[in-house]
């Protein structure tokens, strides 16, 4: 990095990628640097801005029959505004050095334009974390895109300054999981899209991907349409959609295919666990991971099993035991961690990604962690709550609290668990991390007060999600602050296929940014947070580093302490599928994995005659009721008309019978009747 | 050879025995000693034995004599589609006896829907009529309801059998679901039985089945390939979990892969109660041979789990029975002539299941694992007799060499080697899935029941001599730690006030609840009444009231003064 760092220090060597808009025409922009995953998209260094707006708007408007969602996000190109947009920067120079006179003076100009049409801003000072790589450099905002980044920045005037003063400037986080509207017997959690997306701008994530959960018999797609209208209506920072798979059946697919194709979903979830609601076999999983894989999509799995957890539950009430504690004592880790073993197996199979959202135990991580080693392509998601607190609550006194802690699966009572999952996270066995944000009120919870299964299951982390990654990771050396980047954003963005759109601060991605500060230390409290819940589970912990600043879409949304969100901005993220990180080595090893049968001669020896109702069914009767099995198969065919031939062992003049038997083939003769 | 005493007494009448000068080997430690035999029991081990005149005596020359082998997993004359297997209880036990085993048990196949108890009155019936060995029986459970359970009820009660197995796979047949695992599981912890899982995904086998029809792939490559190591692997790891959540002793039937065998092995470390028993064919072969050329010998390997075309599993399987970490080998010797297995010739899902390995059990587990150096002899002795006799529950009658245990002995030959051939094997099958292999190591002479049954190459086994031993429940090898932590496992409600804050409004109608599950619970919770005498109390803002009568013995005043974990006892506080 340092040599880098030089080059910009000579500004007549700056490198053309950063000197871009104002230096430079579209024309001289061919070779790139470091930041040639933007290659192509960003010819002009000038965004389509209204293309973006064009998907923003729309997103405020009303649900309307097919409205066009921006699918492409690699290329928001369109000639006509770019090019007045450079016009108007490169006629006036003089601005230019208006601009730098007056991010000397600092937020001389800023406040002003806070509100106002130009979203210009420049982040001065910053230490620029990616990933990959930590680098000084400054970043320049307009349009709610990163135009420019590097130091000695040449940018417009009119731009509001931002001192970060050495501090850490990082993508904004991402969190994977959160369940905003999934309603439970009737009621909604208290956190809707506006109170869990404000939560999440104040602990610095500046994205979302909620969970549609239908109920069972529900149509997917309407259901989407649901979240999507609620979540267009009061997101106040970018969101996306996983879509949860209720039950499997030929209708299902339908939907599965129309939202990947035209909706710009990639991630759907099936649950191992809930028996007779949203619990599928393994011949319905096998089904479900075969069709996504074919669509691209990433499979999420909710891995518990929920047939023993059925069991357990009966024998724990039937016990006397009622209470919250029964929730962990019905469901041991033991059967997560092997509805997380058969998920993998399942996803070998199939050969299809697999992604394993909630992992609350030490041996479903080290599932996971050893199936990595055997090379699955699998994804684990550890969420705040597993990461900082564990589940010896369950047995509190008061019944609100232990109550407050419900979730599936539960968290564990071992309370080396959050250790264990930061120091797998650390080292990159376990990807991303979420925070399940579904908070229910106290008196939600209190349905179950008589019955531990029928609490709605729900805690909260979305605010604190990056701040405990901080405190119990980095700030104790487990993990560098590259890792924590790629961890809380980037490991998101690319398996949802965002990459680097989100996750990454680059020029032409989006300027959700963070500006990160190691050292404040704040305790959570219920009073302070911004969820609506009552409780908050990480009650009283102390939790060292904490945004500062947050962007997002290009606005300061988040200013010490202050929040600034305005409902209804976010924009639905679509995605495309077969994302990449997930994909390529399925694609590969999609064409390695082609089976082959062994040509042989006819079997000519006797038969034993088999009764045609069998009054003893064959050990396999499976392949009995596949469809394929009544009809000969293909080469079948190809056989029987050798048939005739076959019995002759002397006869050699058929060229396919007399080459192979010449070859000895691996583990004995190669005459067909005869017994090695 | 030679007689003490007068030399022409008839060998028929001949209880007596004396084995001289052999090495004792048991699986705790070996001795020179003598043996003394009356009856079909041993009465004396030491030197200088005071016998009785006219006793037959085998000169052992410093070999080892051992207990004979126990071969824990056959399957004689099994009925499979209106045709049994090759080897009926006769000829199978006189394989086993020429291998050097005295003692096989078989696994009682009822169809699905019929009789457990008439099954195993069947199969006894058939035993008592030709086995030459003694013999005992698992009973395999093929469907689960309360009859069923009311059965396995009378076997372990009054039939003499303590191990019971389950299918996880052949979907639509045999196949339990995990509740349903998790009822039998349950049931047999209680009566003190066995719970064996023959383990592998059937759900996933039969999506793979109809895949590979599909691709066109018919042979029997189509039953390996169907039938990947994983889905063993995966169908071990849950049935140990049912099995830990159940408490509930486990015993995986035929170990084939280095997967399956690892997570056995894993989940020992943690201290789970389980077993496994790699068979002879996963021990000294392997899966390569299903893509032969040759149908009949490709076919003649198929059995389910399938071994598994990673030629290094058996090199490994070896290791980790040596280690301690597979506790006993069985055969699962279960043979079809060639004309039966052509019945799957154009669709490998309709080949019969089953290999051979009987008679070769003992040798090869001597060739691979001691001559080899991974194994001492006493291992193997452990290996090959004494842990089953001790999972069954027969030990020390069977399984040991001590006065009063049954005499089944045999004298090994550590330098014999052999080949196997289908040409001189004992079975009734036309092929053998060792053939050509050479083996070090096999019995000299076998001793059953105190009869001498192979002398000089001679095999003099009787049809109909064997008896049927029973098996009683609660084998403390399996279940000594299972007592010890039923006890600990006492899961206790933690008492609270009465929740007495707001409950928001719900419907139960919309079939929604993520845990409707437990709606379908018949059980009300009866516990819920002793709370509710506390109910008018549990309003106090401060700690909940002085403790009602009820509460007195769960909830000491005292311990409310100590903080709870993780927060207040104010019921509704929010901390």
């Amino acid at each position: 990095m340092s040599d880098c760092r030089r080059q910009w220090n000579r500004e007549d060597e700056l490198p053309v990628y950063l000197a871009g808009p104002i230096t430079t025409g579209s024309n001289q922009r061919k070779t790139y640097g470091m930041f040639s995953s933007v290659e192509g998209a960003f010819e002009s260094k000038t965004i389509d801005f209204e293309n973006y707006a064009v998907g923003r708007k729309g997103s405020r408007t009303p649900r309307s029959g097919s409205r066009e969602r921006l699918l492409d996000t690699g290329d928001p190109i369109s000639k006509l505004p770019s090019e007045a947009r450079e016009s108007s920067l490169n006629g006036s120079p003089g601005e230019r050095d208006e601009a730098r006179s007056r991010a000397e003076v600092r937020f001389s100009s800023g406040t002003e334009n806070l509100n106002g049409k130009s979203e210009r801003l420049l982040i001065k000072g910053g230490r620029v974390v990616n990933d990959d790589q930590s680098f000084y450099a400054d970043v320049y905002i307009e349009d709610g895109l990163i135009k420019q980044v590097g130091e000695n920045l040449v940018v417009p005037g009119g731009v509001k300054v931002i001192e970060a003063n050495g501090r850490m400037v990082i993508p904004g986080g991402i969190d994977v999981n959160t369940c905003l509207m999934k309603s439970y017997l009737g009621t909604q959690p208290v956190d809707d899209f506006f109170q869990g997306t404000k939560a999440a701008l104040a602990g610095g994530t500046t994205m979302i991907i909620d969970h549609v959960a239908p109920q069972p018999g529900d149509s997917l797609l309407e259901a989407f349409e649901r979240w999507q209208e609620a979540a267009d209506k009061k997101a106040c920072c970018d969101y996306s959609l996983h879509v949860d798979i209720p039950q499997w059946n030929e209708n299902v697919k339908d939907e599965l295919e129309l939202l990947v194709q035209d909706k710009g979903i990639n991630s759907f979830q099936v649950y191992m666990a809930y028996k007779d609601v949203y619990q599928m076999t393994d011949s319905e999983l096998y089904e479900a991971f075969s069709f996504l894989k074919q669509l691209g999509a990433v499979v999420l799995v909710h891995a518990e099993n929920g047939d023993l957890i059925a069991q357990e539950q009966r024998k724990i009430l039937g016990m006397g035991i009622t209470g919250p504690e029964g929730h962990p004592l019905s469901r041991p880790e033991e059967l997560e961690a092997e509805a997380v073993f058969r998920a993998i197996t399942l996803g070998n199979r199939v050969n299809c990604p697999v992604y394993i959202t909630k992992v609350m135990s030490k041996s479903a991580a080290d599932t996971i962690t050893q199936a990595r080693r055997k090379g699955s392509v699998v994804f684990g998601e550890p969420i705040t709550a597993s990461l900082a607190t564990d589940g010896s609550h369950y047995w509190s006194k008061n019944w609100a609290k232990a109550a407050a802690y419900v979730t599936s699966p539960p968290l564990s009572p071992d309370q080396t668990t959050p250790d264990h999952l930061h120091t797998l996270l650390a080292c990159g066995d376990l990807q991303v991390v979420g925070s399940s944000h579904c908070a229910y009120s106290t008196s939600q919870k209190a349905i179950g007060k008589d019955d531990f299964t029928l609490i709605p299951e729900g805690i909260n982390g979305v605010e604190e999600r990056m701040g405990f990654v901080w405190d119990k990771a980095v700030t104790m050396g487990k993990m560098d602050e590259n890792q924590f980047v790629a961890v809380t954003s980037t490991n998101a963005a690319k398996i949802f296929n965002l990459y680097p759109r989100k996750g990454r601060i680059a020029v032409g991605s989006d300027a959700d940014i963070v500006i990160w500060d190691p050292d404040s230390v704040k305790t959570i409290t219920a009073k302070l947070q911004q969820s609506a819940a009552e409780y908050n589970i990480f009650e009283g912990l102390e939790c060292r580093g904490g945004p500062v600043l947050v962007l997002s879409q290009g606005q300061v949304v988040y200013e010490e302490g202050k929040l600034h969100a305005q409902q209804g901005t976010g924009r639905f993220i679509p995605r495309k599928p077969f994302p990449d990180y997930a994909y390529q080595r399925v694609k590969f090893r999609n064409q390695v994995k082609r089976k082959q049968g062994v040509t042989r001669g006819i079997y000519d020896g006797p038969v034993y005659d088999v009764a045609p109702t069998p009054k003893y069914i064959t050990p396999s009767p499976s392949a009995k009721t596949s469809p394929t099995s009544h009809q000969p198969p293909p080469i079948r065919n190809l056989h029987q008309s050798n048939f005739s031939l076959s019995g002759a062992q002397i006869d050699d003049n058929i060229p396919r019978r007399s080459g192979h038997r010449i070859v000895a083939p691996p583990g004995g003769r190669s005459n067909i009747t005869s017994l090695g | 050879m030679s007689y003490q005493g007068k030399k022409n007494i008839p060998k028929i009448t001949s209880d007596r025995l004396l084995i001289k000068g052999g090495r004792i080997v048991n699986d705790d430690q070996s001795f020179h000693a003598d043996i003394y035999m009356e009856d079909g029991l041993i009465k004396q081990i030491g030197d200088n034995l005071i016998v009785p005149g006219g006793v037959k005596t085998i000169e052992a020359n410093g070999k080892m004599v051992i207990p004979g082998g126990i071969d824990i997993h056959t399957h004689f004359q099994m009925p499979y589609r209106g045709t049994t297997t090759v080897d009926d209880f006769a000829q199978g036990s006189k394989a086993a006896l020429a291998g050097g085993t005295t003692m096989i048990v078989d696994h009682v196949m009822p169809e699905p829907g019929a009789s457990l108890i008439e099954a195993h009155d069947q199969w006894r019936q058939w035993a008592d009529e030709k086995a030459c060995c003694d013999y005992s029986l698992h009973v395999d459970i093929t469907h689960w309801n309360d009859s069923v359970k009311q059965e396995v009820d009378n076997l372990i009660k009054e039939k003499g059998v303590n191990s019971f197995q389950v299918y996880m796979a052949y979907k639509d047949y045999y196949q339990m679901s995990n509740s349903e695992l998790y009822e039998v599981f349950t049931f047999l912890a209680e009566r003190g039985g066995i719970a064996q899982v023959h383990a592998e995904n059937g759900e996933i086998i039969a999506e793979e089945q109809a895949r590979m029809l599909q691709m066109g792939i018919t042979g029997p490559e189509g039953h390996v390939l169907s039938r990947p190591e994983e889905l063993e692997a995966e169908a071990v790891f849950r049935a140990i979990t049912i099995a830990s959540q159940t408490n509930c002793p486990l015993y995986v039937t035929r170990v084939m892969s280095k997967s399956a065998a690892d997570i056995i092995s894993q989940a020992r470390k943690k201290g789970n109660v389980v077993f496994g028993e790699p068979i002879t064919a996963s021990l000294g072969t392997d899966g390569t041979h299903y893509w032969s050329k040759n149908w009949a010998k490709a076919a003649s390997f198929v059995t389910s789990p399938p071994l598994s075309p990673d030629p290094t599993t058996p090199d490994y399987l070896n290791t980790l029975l040596s280690s301690g970490d597979l506790s006993v080998t069985g055969s699962a010797h279960c043979t079809f002539s060639v004309a039966q297995k052509a019945i799957g010739k154009d669709d490998f899902t309709q080949i019969p299941e089953g290999v051979n390995g009987v008679e070769e059990r003992m040798a090869l587990i001597w060739d691979k694992a001691v001559t080899t150096g991974k194994m001492d002899e006493n291992m193997f002795v452990a290996v090959t007799s004494t842990n089953a006799a001790k999972i069954l529950n027969l030990y020390p009658r069977k399984g040991r060499i001590a006065v009063g245990s049954d005499a089944d002995l045999v004298i090994w030959d550590t330098d014999a080697i052999r080949t196997i051939t289908a040409k001189t094997h004992n079975s009734a099958a036309e092929y053998n899935i060792f053939e050509g292999v050479e083996l070090r190591g096999a019995p000299l002479v076998v001793i059953c029941q105190g009869k001498i049954v192979l002398e000089d190459g001679n095999l003099h086994a009787t049809s109909g001599v064997g008896r049927f031993i029973p098996c009683s429940p609660f084998p403390d090898f399996a279940y000594k730690r299972i007592k010890a932590r039923k006890q600990l496992a006492v899961l206790r409600a933690v008492p609270r006030g009465m929740y007495d804050g707001p409950v928001s409004e719900f419907s139960m109608s919309r079939g929604g609840t993520p845990s409707a599950s437990a709606r379908t619970s018949p059980t009300k919770q009866p516990v819920r009444n002793l709370h509710q005498s506390g109910f008018s109390l549990a309003g106090n803002p401060a700690p909940c009231g002085p403790p009602t009568p009820d509460d007195i013995p769960i909830r000491p005043a005292g311990r409310r003064i100590v903080v709870p974990p993780g927060g207040r006892s104010n019921i509704t506080s929010l901390s």
